[in-house]
Protein backbone atom coordinates (compact mmCIF):
# COMPACT_ATOMS: atom_id res chain seq x y z
CA UNK A 1 0.00 0.00 0.00
CA UNK A 2 1.80 3.19 -0.88
CA UNK A 3 1.95 6.41 1.21
CA UNK A 4 -0.17 8.74 -1.54
CA UNK A 5 -3.67 7.83 -2.46
CA UNK A 6 -4.53 7.63 -6.02
CA UNK A 7 -6.05 10.84 -6.40
CA UNK A 8 -2.88 12.69 -5.37
CA UNK A 9 -0.43 10.25 -7.64
CA UNK A 10 -2.89 11.31 -10.24
CA UNK A 11 -2.16 15.31 -9.48
CA UNK A 12 1.27 14.64 -9.26
CA UNK A 13 1.47 12.61 -12.56
CA UNK A 14 0.29 15.80 -14.21
CA UNK A 15 2.45 18.11 -12.47
CA UNK A 16 5.60 16.10 -12.97
CA UNK A 17 4.68 15.85 -16.91
CA UNK A 18 5.88 19.70 -16.60
CA UNK A 19 9.08 18.14 -16.49
CA UNK A 20 12.08 18.76 -19.57
CA UNK A 21 14.44 17.49 -18.56
CA UNK A 22 15.88 14.61 -15.87
CA UNK A 23 16.49 14.99 -12.54
CA UNK A 24 18.67 12.37 -9.93
CA UNK A 25 17.80 12.34 -5.99
CA UNK A 26 20.65 11.02 -4.49
CA UNK A 27 19.50 9.55 -1.33
CA UNK A 28 22.27 8.99 1.64
CA UNK A 29 20.91 6.50 3.95
CA UNK A 30 22.50 4.13 6.48
CA UNK A 31 20.63 1.15 7.84
CA UNK A 32 21.55 1.55 11.31
CA UNK A 33 21.19 4.26 13.59
CA UNK A 34 18.82 5.77 11.38
CA UNK A 35 15.33 6.35 12.47
CA UNK A 36 13.92 8.40 9.45
CA UNK A 37 16.01 6.69 6.84
CA UNK A 38 13.39 3.70 6.12
CA UNK A 39 10.25 5.83 5.91
CA UNK A 40 12.41 8.69 3.67
CA UNK A 41 12.82 5.52 1.50
CA UNK A 42 9.10 4.56 1.57
CA UNK A 43 8.28 8.01 0.22
CA UNK A 44 11.17 8.32 -2.52
CA UNK A 45 9.79 5.19 -3.56
CA UNK A 46 6.77 6.45 -4.67
CA UNK A 47 8.11 8.87 -6.81
CA UNK A 48 9.54 6.76 -9.66
CA UNK A 49 6.14 5.49 -10.74
CA UNK A 50 4.92 8.71 -11.28
CA UNK A 51 7.03 9.87 -14.01
CA UNK A 52 9.99 8.91 -15.89
CA UNK A 53 12.14 12.19 -15.60
CA UNK A 54 12.43 11.09 -12.12
CA UNK A 55 15.47 8.80 -10.65
CA UNK A 56 16.83 8.09 -7.18
CA UNK A 57 20.02 6.78 -6.35
CA UNK A 58 21.23 5.40 -3.29
CA UNK A 59 24.16 6.43 -1.60
CA UNK A 60 25.26 4.51 1.95
CA UNK A 61 26.20 7.25 3.99
CA UNK A 62 28.80 4.92 6.06
CA UNK A 63 30.54 3.43 2.99
CA UNK A 64 30.55 6.51 0.75
CA UNK A 65 31.48 9.26 2.84
CA UNK A 66 33.22 10.53 0.15
CA UNK A 67 30.87 11.44 -1.71
CA UNK A 68 28.40 12.81 1.17
CA UNK A 69 31.33 15.42 1.61
CA UNK A 70 31.44 16.42 -1.75
CA UNK A 71 27.40 17.23 -1.65
CA UNK A 72 27.80 18.63 2.20
CA UNK A 73 25.89 16.03 4.07
CA UNK A 74 27.08 15.44 6.93
CA UNK A 75 23.55 13.33 8.47
CA UNK A 76 21.20 11.35 7.25
CA UNK A 77 18.85 11.30 5.68
CA UNK A 78 19.47 13.47 3.30
CA UNK A 79 18.79 14.30 -0.06
CA UNK A 80 20.24 16.24 -2.93
CA UNK A 81 18.49 16.65 -6.46
CA UNK A 82 21.18 16.35 -9.71
CA UNK A 83 19.79 17.97 -13.13
CA UNK A 84 20.45 14.63 -15.29
CA UNK A 85 22.19 15.53 -18.17
CA UNK A 86 21.80 14.13 -21.58
CA UNK A 87 25.14 12.57 -21.36
CA UNK A 88 25.14 11.13 -18.32
CA UNK A 89 26.53 14.08 -16.36
CA UNK A 90 24.64 15.53 -14.13
CA UNK A 91 24.63 19.05 -12.69
CA UNK A 92 24.04 19.87 -8.73
CA UNK A 93 21.36 21.62 -8.64
CA UNK A 94 22.47 22.58 -4.73
CA UNK A 95 19.52 21.73 -3.26
CA UNK A 96 19.16 19.39 -0.49
CA UNK A 97 16.68 18.18 1.84
CA UNK A 98 17.91 16.82 5.65
CA UNK A 99 15.41 14.85 7.34
CA UNK A 100 12.36 12.94 6.08
CA UNK A 101 10.54 14.80 3.46
CA UNK A 102 6.57 14.38 4.40
CA UNK A 103 3.83 16.35 5.43
CA UNK A 104 4.82 20.38 4.01
CA UNK A 105 8.11 19.07 3.00
CA UNK A 106 6.97 16.40 0.60
CA UNK A 107 5.48 19.56 -1.10
CA UNK A 108 8.90 21.48 -1.05
CA UNK A 109 10.51 18.26 -2.62
CA UNK A 110 7.87 18.53 -5.51
CA UNK A 111 8.60 21.84 -5.85
CA UNK A 112 12.40 21.61 -5.83
CA UNK A 113 11.80 18.40 -8.72
CA UNK A 114 9.99 20.59 -11.18
CA UNK A 115 12.18 23.50 -10.62
CA UNK A 116 15.31 21.24 -11.43
CA UNK A 117 13.28 19.76 -13.81
CA UNK A 118 12.99 22.43 -16.31
CA UNK A 119 10.02 24.35 -14.36
CA UNK A 120 10.75 27.97 -14.56
CA UNK A 121 11.72 29.73 -11.59
CA UNK A 122 9.59 32.10 -9.33
CA UNK A 123 11.93 34.42 -9.28
CA UNK A 124 11.63 37.71 -10.42
CA UNK A 125 14.39 39.24 -12.61
CA UNK A 126 15.12 42.12 -10.39
CA UNK A 127 15.63 39.57 -7.48
CA UNK A 128 17.92 37.00 -9.88
CA UNK A 129 19.86 40.18 -10.63
CA UNK A 130 20.56 40.91 -7.52
CA UNK A 131 21.52 37.22 -6.36
CA UNK A 132 23.49 36.87 -9.35
CA UNK A 133 25.81 39.22 -7.29
CA UNK A 134 26.95 36.44 -4.80
CA UNK A 135 30.39 35.66 -6.05
CA UNK A 136 31.14 33.77 -2.60
CA UNK A 137 29.30 30.77 -1.14
CA UNK A 138 26.57 31.26 0.97
CA UNK A 139 24.55 28.66 2.58
CA UNK A 140 20.75 29.09 3.05
CA UNK A 141 18.75 26.65 5.76
CA UNK A 142 15.52 26.70 6.16
CA UNK A 143 14.11 25.46 8.93
CA UNK A 144 10.55 23.39 8.96
CA UNK A 145 8.70 21.23 10.31
CA UNK A 146 6.69 18.02 9.13
CA UNK A 147 3.37 19.87 9.91
CA UNK B 1 17.46 30.95 -4.81
CA UNK B 2 20.21 27.97 -5.18
CA UNK B 3 19.43 26.96 -8.82
CA UNK B 4 20.00 30.23 -9.76
CA UNK B 5 23.60 30.55 -8.81
CA UNK B 6 26.84 28.52 -8.50
CA UNK B 7 27.92 29.53 -5.37
CA UNK B 8 24.66 29.32 -3.33
CA UNK B 9 23.37 26.10 -1.58
CA UNK B 10 20.04 25.81 -0.04
CA UNK B 11 19.05 23.22 2.57
CA UNK B 12 16.17 22.32 3.68
CA UNK B 13 16.17 20.86 7.11
CA UNK B 14 13.67 18.72 9.53
CA UNK B 15 13.76 21.08 12.56
CA UNK B 16 12.71 18.25 14.72
CA UNK B 17 14.47 15.34 13.91
CA UNK B 18 17.95 17.25 13.98
CA UNK B 19 17.41 19.07 17.51
CA UNK B 20 21.18 19.48 17.63
CA UNK B 21 20.82 21.69 14.44
CA UNK B 22 17.72 23.54 15.78
CA UNK B 23 19.18 24.29 19.15
CA UNK B 24 22.81 25.63 17.42
CA UNK B 25 20.58 28.06 15.25
CA UNK B 26 18.55 29.21 17.89
CA UNK B 27 15.37 27.62 16.17
CA UNK B 28 11.98 28.37 17.94
CA UNK B 29 9.25 28.42 15.52
CA UNK B 30 9.34 27.44 11.96
CA UNK B 31 10.34 28.47 9.26
CA UNK B 32 13.52 30.12 10.24
CA UNK B 33 15.99 30.77 7.57
CA UNK B 34 19.71 30.85 8.71
CA UNK B 35 21.76 32.38 5.92
CA UNK B 36 25.91 31.54 6.42
CA UNK B 37 26.23 32.41 10.31
CA UNK B 38 24.83 35.80 10.04
CA UNK B 39 21.12 36.66 8.76
CA UNK B 40 18.16 35.43 10.50
CA UNK B 41 14.96 35.54 8.86
CA UNK B 42 11.91 34.71 10.89
CA UNK B 43 8.70 33.14 9.32
CA UNK B 44 7.26 33.13 5.61
CA UNK B 45 8.52 36.65 3.75
CA UNK B 46 7.39 38.38 0.61
CA UNK B 47 10.06 37.18 -1.99
CA UNK B 48 11.72 40.61 -2.43
CA UNK B 49 11.75 41.32 1.23
CA UNK B 50 13.49 37.38 1.62
CA UNK B 51 16.12 38.17 -1.31
CA UNK B 52 16.79 41.14 0.87
CA UNK B 53 17.19 40.05 4.33
CA UNK B 54 19.45 37.21 2.78
CA UNK B 55 21.61 39.01 0.89
CA UNK B 56 21.97 41.87 3.88
CA UNK B 57 24.86 39.94 5.49
CA UNK B 58 26.74 39.77 2.42
CA UNK B 59 27.93 43.71 3.14
CA UNK B 60 28.95 43.09 6.11
CA UNK B 61 26.33 45.63 7.94
CA UNK B 62 24.78 42.71 9.36
CA UNK B 63 27.27 40.83 12.41
CA UNK B 64 26.89 37.79 13.82
CA UNK B 65 24.13 36.18 15.09
CA UNK B 66 24.06 37.06 18.98
CA UNK B 67 26.53 35.27 21.68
Amino acid sequence: MGLLSPADQDKLRVSFNEMTSNVRVLFFTQALGCETCAHTRQILDELPALSDKIAIEEVNFVLEKEKAATYGIDRVPALALLADGVNGDARDSRIRFLGAPSGYEFISLVQALLLVGGRSSSLTDANRQKLATVDKPMTVQVFTTPT
Amino acid sequence: MAFSNANITAYAVEATEFPDLARRYRVTGVPKTVVDETVEILGGLPQDLFVAQALAGRDGSVGPIGP
